[in-house]
């Protein structure tokens, strides 16, 4: 039953991601990248990993995807937008990259085909991992701190910038 | 507590690549910034799917925590990626990486 879920999260995540790079219009991409988020998720709870399911719904195709979408909308995209992503998408230009990746798939197939390793019965408990992570990970915690401060005022700073030439625009 | 099923490591494997794979393809077939950003965070997904994967496999939580870091970063990589965005948008009034070439400064 399980493996049947997987699939079809699996199947369902393939398919919209697809369709994320293929779509012209961008609010549409990212709806089809928020269900593909959504599918990666419930593969994270069959794999019995709760806790990083909740992490990729909440900060995902939570925070992350709003994010995007705050910016779409500030951008004022229009029908004039998805019509010149229409010709920039020519399949001249895509065929090439798409048939190398494709390629590329194609060994790691290769590579990954006669693994018989299962995933194992035993779920890793939240509680496990907050062990780890404040345990011998807490250096790693500290610099994905400083990390995020660092992007916090890199967004300040490009913001600031952004607000002020609006206003002079508008002014 | 929930309790893991016998999902192959290999498919989840696969599944991984596969999400890998189009989104490199994203960021080599769009000039959209917009797009390269979003191919970029379905990569860092991807990644972050491969490191759960493997600890469900070996019952060690380092996988989740890599996961963590591996949306710290990609939390970080889109809040500076979307500013830079903005001042395309307001500079050349399109989203075409190609105008990225002449940033200076």
């Amino acid at each position: 039953m399980e493996l049947v879920l997987f699939y079809i999260a699996a199947t369902v995540s393939v398919i919209t991601t697809t369709l994320v790079i293929s779509r012209t219009n961008a609010t549409h991409a990212l709806i089809y990248l928020i269900v593909s988020l959504l599918s990666i998720a419930v593969i994270f709870f069959l794999l019995g990993a709760p806790f990083a399911a909740a992490l990729e719904i909440l900060i995902y195709a939570g925070a992350i995807m709003v994010l995007f979408l705050f910016v779409v909308m500030m951008l004022n995209l229009g029908p004039a937008a998805a019509g010149q992503e229409a010709r920039w998408l020519s399949p001249g230009t895509w065929i090439g990259p798409t048939i190398l990746t494709f390629i590329l798939f194609l060994e790691m197939l290769y590579v990954l085909t006669g693994m018989p390793e299962v995933t194992s019965a035993i779920a890793v408990p939240p509680k496990a991992v907050g062990e780890k992570l404040f345990g011998p990970y807490l250096l790693a915690v500290e610099l994905s701190s400083i990390l995020l401060l660092a992007a916090l005022v890199g967004a300040y700073h490009f913001g600031r910038r952004y607000m002020r030439a609006r206003r002079e625009d508008s002014s | 507590m929930m309790t893991a099923t016998a999902i192959p490591l290999e498919h989840l494997l696969i599944v991984a690549s596969l999400l890998f794979l189009i989104g490199l393809t994203g960021v080599l077939i769009r000039r959209n910034v917009l797009f390269l950003l979003m191919s970029l965070e379905i990569m860092l997904n991807a990644c972050g799917l491969a490191f759960v994967a493997a600890g469900a496999r070996w019952t060690q939580a380092d996988g989740q925590i890599m996961y963590m870091l591996v949306l710290a970063v990609a939390a970080a990589e889109v809040t500076i990626g979307l500013g830079l965005i903005l001042q395309l948008q307001r500079r050349y009034r399109h989203l075409d990486i190609d105008a990225a070439s002449e940033l200076s400064g």
